[in-house]
Parts: C-alpha cells; sequence; structure tokens
C-alpha cells in the first residue's frame, strides 16, 4: 500500500493539474464567446483599458530604458571576443523588439495587471458583489472578465511598441554615451536591420500576452477562496500562472513565427 | 407564492439542507431564524439561483425557479446583502439605479439618478449622498443605501440577508422599520434571514426555523413565544443549554 502511495500522490496531482487546464480552457472560450455577443460594456472598457494601459506605461518604459542599456553593454562585451562590437544597434533592436519588448513588457503588466485584477474581483467575490452582480441581472464574466481582457489585448501591443521604441534608445544612449558609437551610425544600424516582421511578431505576442495576463486574473479572482486567505492565493496564482504562460507562449509563438 | 419541496443541498461531506419544505404567500413577511452554519443564506441562494440545489424543487408563482427566462425571473426579485455588497467602483446614485441602467429595465440615465435619488430619499438618506462612494458612507448608510438598491426596480419579491448585522441598536431599529414599510407599502412578498429576535418580532408575518438541515418549526410570529418546541424555545431565549448544542 505505502509504496503505491507515491504513484497515487503523482496521479492525483496529473488529473487535479488537467482539470485546473480544463477550467482555465472552459473559461477563456466563455470570454472569448462573449466578446462579440451583447451587451457591451464600453465604460467599463475604457476603464480597464486607462487601468491596464496608461497606467502600465511608467512601469514598462522604465524597465525597456533599463533593459535596452544592459542589452547594449552584454552584447558590445561579448561582441568583442570576435570583433563584432559593431552588431550592437542591430541585436539591441532585434532583441528588444523580437523577445524582450514583449516578454519583460508582458512580465511588468503581469505582476501589476493581473494581480490588481485578481484582488478586485476577488473582494467583489467574498464580500458577495458577485452575487449581487447576478440578482442585478448582469453576468459577472461579462461585466468583469470580457472588459478587461479586451483592454488588454488590445493596450499590451501598445505598451510593447513604446517599450520597443524606449528600449531600444536605453541601447543608444549606452551606444552613444558609453561605447563611443556615433549616433547617426547607430540610429542608421538600427533602422537598416530592423525588419517590419521583427515588430509585428512583438505585437501579436504582446497581443496574446496581454489576454493571458487579464484572463489569468479574472479567472483567480473569480475563483478566489473566502477570506483575505482566499484574496492572497488568487492574487499570487494570478501572477505566477500568468507569468509561466507567458513563456510557455513565449516559446510556441516564436517556432511558430521564426521556425 | 414561493414554494420549497424537499430541498437538498450538500457542499461535499457537508449536507447542509437536508429537505426543506417551506411555503411563503405573496405579500407576506417570512423570517427564517436557526443557528450560525444550518444554511439560511444557502436556502436563500438556492432560491434565486445563486447556489444550484442537488435535489427538490423550488416555485415561484407555481414555475420551477430553474426552468424560464433567468432575467426575466431576477427582475422579480431585489436583495440587500449582508455586507450591503455596494459596487465600491461606482458612485451611491449608480449603485441603486444599476439595474435601472442596463438590461430589460433600462432607463435614460437622468431618469436613472431620479429614480436612485428618490429611492435613497425613501431609505431616508439625502441626495448628497448620491455623487459619493461607498467606501465614504457608514455601516448603517451603506445597508440603506443596499435596501435603496434592492427596491429600485420595484421587485414583487425582497429577500434581506442579515439586515441588521453590525450595527448598533438605534440603527437596526431603523433598518427594521424601513423593511417593514417598504414591504408594506410595496405589497412585496418578503424573505428575511436574521439571528436578531428583535427583527424577528418587527419585521416577520411568519417565521420558520430551520434546524440539522429541514424547518424545525413554521408559525405565525405571534405563536413564536408560545410554542413548546424545546429549540425553537431555546433559540429565541439565546439559552446555552437545551437541544442546539452550542458548539457545533
Amino acid at each position: 500500500m505505502s509504496l503505491l502511495s507515491p504513484v497515487a500522490a503523482l496521479g492525483r496531482m496529473t488529473l487535479g493539474m488537467l482539470a485546473s487546464f480544463g477550467r482555465v480552457a472552459i473559461f477563456a472560450a466563455d470570454v472569448v464567446s462573449h466578446l462579440l455577443r451583447p451587451p457591451f460594456y464600453p465604460r467599463e472598457f475604457l476603464q480597464a483599458l486607462m487601468q491596464i494601459g496608461w497606467f502600465s506605461l511608467p512601469v514598462v518604459g522604465m524597465t525597456a530604458l533599463f533593459t535596452g542599456g544592459a542589452l547594449a553593454l552584454q552584447i558590445y562585451a561579448g561582441g568583442a571576443r570576435f570583433s563584432a562590437e559593431a552588431v550592437v544597434p542591430a541585436i539591441v533592436a532585434i532583441g528588444m523588439a523580437r523577445e524582450l519588448g514583449p516578454v519583460l513588457g508582458g512580465l511588468m503588466v503581469a505582476a501589476r495587471v493581473a494581480s490588481s485584477i485578481a484582488a478586485e474581483i476577488g473582494t467583489m467575490k467574498v464580500t458577495e458583489q458577485i452575487d449581487a452582480l447576478v440578482t442585478l441581472s448582469t453576468n459577472p464574466l461579462k461585466y468583469l472578465a470580457v472588459p478587461r481582457v479586451l483592454a488588454a489585448t488590445l493596450a499590451v501591443p501598445v505598451l510593447v511598441a513604446v517599450g520597443d521604441s524606449i528600449g531600444i534608445m536605453g541601447g543608444w544612449i549606452v551606444g552613444v554615451q558609453r561605447l563611443g558609437f556615433n549616433s547617426a551610425a547607430y540610429i542608421k544600424n538600427t533602422v537598416d536591420f530592423l525588419e517590419m516582421w521583427d515588430i509585428t511578431s512583438g505585437l501579436l505576442k504582446g497581443a496574446a500576452f496581454g489576454f493571458l495576463v487579464a484572463l489569468m486574473g479574472c479567472y483567480h479572482g473569480m475563483n478566489s477562496g473566502r477570506g483575505a486567505q482566499g484574496v492572497g492565493k488568487a492574487t499570487k496564482s494570478a501572477v505566477v500562472s500568468a507569468s509561466v504562460l507567458i513563456f510557455a507562449a513565449n516559446y510556441l509563438l516564436t517556432e511558430l513565427f521564426f521556425s | 407564492m414561493i414554494e420549497l419541496k424537499g430541498v437538498e443541498k450538500r457542499f461535499g461531506s457537508n449536507h447542509v439542507l437536508r429537505g426543506v419544505d417551506l411555503s411563503i404567500a405573496s405579500g407576506t413577511s417570512m423570517v427564517i431564524i436557526g443557528g450560525s452554519g444550518t444554511g439560511k443564506s444557502v436556502l436563500l441562494k438556492c432560491i434565486l439561483g445563486l447556489v444550484h440545489h442537488d435535489a427538490g424543487q423550488i416555485t415561484l408563482d407555481g414555475q420551477d425557479v430553474t426552468t424560464g427566462d433567468r432575467d426575466e425571473f431576477l427582475a422579480r426579485f431585489g436583495m440587500l446583502f449582508q455586507g450591503g455588497a455596494l459596487f465600491d467602483s461606482l458612485r451611491i446614485w449608480e449603485n441603486v439605479a444599476f439595474r435601472l441602467m442596463r438590461g430589460a429595465l433600462k432607463k435614460p440615465k437622468a431618469e436613472a439618478r431620479e429614480i436612485a435619488i428618490e429611492k435613497l430619499r425613501r431609505v431616508g438618506l439625502g441626495p448628497q449622498v448620491a455623487d459619493l462612494y461607498p467606501a465614504e458612507l457608514s455601516g448603517g448608510m451603506q445597508k440603506r443605501v443596499g435596501l435603496a438598491r434592492a427596491i429600485a426596480a420595484n421587485p414583487e419579491v425582497i429577500f434581506f440577508d442579515e439586515p441588521t448585522t453590525g450595527l448598533d441598536p438605534i440603527m437596526s431599529g431603523v433598518i427594521n422599520d424601513l423593511i417593514r414599510e417598504i414591504v408594506v407599502e410595496m405589497g412585496a412578498t418578503a424573505m428575511t434571514i436574521t439571528h436578531d429576535m428583535t427583527s424577528v418580532r418587527a419585521i416577520a408575518d411568519n417565521v420558520a426555523m430551520l434546524h440539522g438541515g429541514k424547518v424545525r418549526w413554521t408559525g405565525p410570529v405571534s405563536e413564536l413565544d408560545s410554542t413548546p418546541d424545546p429549540y425553537v424555545q431555546q433559540f429565541i431565549h439565546g439559552r446555552a443549554e437545551g437541544p442546539i448544542e452550542s458548539v457545533r
């Protein structure tokens, strides 16, 4: 009996994980199916757009600025080993647009937005506000989740675009000020090597990450346990699952776009 | 009329409702009493469909509550939640007029605001609170706003979940009087859950006591004190000794 216990525990864990994936998939399908069906809640959508997009700009911008600068230093130091210092502008631009802009932007939004959505909706659940919505003939999924998911899906690519620009600027500042690049040559190199697909693929990744971040925030908030502990756990789960899903989705999308 | 027949609900191994039978005639006020954790709120949520019952039948005017148009069904109800359950991000008047600004009962914004202010006045709150947010109000005021929201669309049935919990005795008396007045004035069917015996005597036409997942006793409020049922007597007098275990 005791020999089989670990196997049984593993089985239970696997079943639990599969059940969780199933619940999330059903929730996601529910949200998507309501995107184009009335009633619509434009006020909630615009509020979410401000919260997720506008108020995330500082944190995404700062992250991109320092990442771009650090990336320039690393590429310069690495490139110096085989006399390839000149690739700094191109690699910074491609690295930011394809990978670091969307992934780091997505992660910062996950930290800021998934947690706040989960905490807000979780608190609404434990204070019976979600039950109140139902008694007032309002579908909580449609009223709370759909506007947030739509707003994040649209806002994160914009954040990524801004982050890409600021990150490339960070690389340019370090390149010109610290590494002795000619400013005009650095910009020309960046423009010459960067292709439209580098940017578009990053923006598409941003949209996918935005969708996942808001989805996880809403899902964990709406399934929050009771009391402060329940809301705290929901918040933590939202950030962790959103972050892991961003990395997983990033790999899958990179395979899809570039392999 | 609301009618419950053999309603059962189980949460895992916890068999909360074990066959509840209860009738609430239209236009009357029924108060459900019973110890904490006896399933009073679950019963109320089963009627509204917030929690799905496992067995039995619940009907409103002869129609099963699980069938028919859900929005139409819910439009007949108003509910005052225990903690008010006001939406933090909305102003007071938007909370009160929530149902009037969307769905089948949608009205123009100005008209919805006017109705909300009138309902606030009905529960003793002036128009100056209309543009505040829930966090800016005291607990008693939040309860009143919750009550205004519950009656905003003139529902046929109003549920009150622990309407006086957390309020001082004077504010409890005010809320009890308001509930009684409003229910009589609107001719609504009311169902209230409470532990507060003062509320029971102020609000109820009829009382039902829930114990062990079933209706232990039901009857007019005038017979509550004279019933020989030892469970009811222990509960209404708040005795530690008796058939109801004090530690559950």
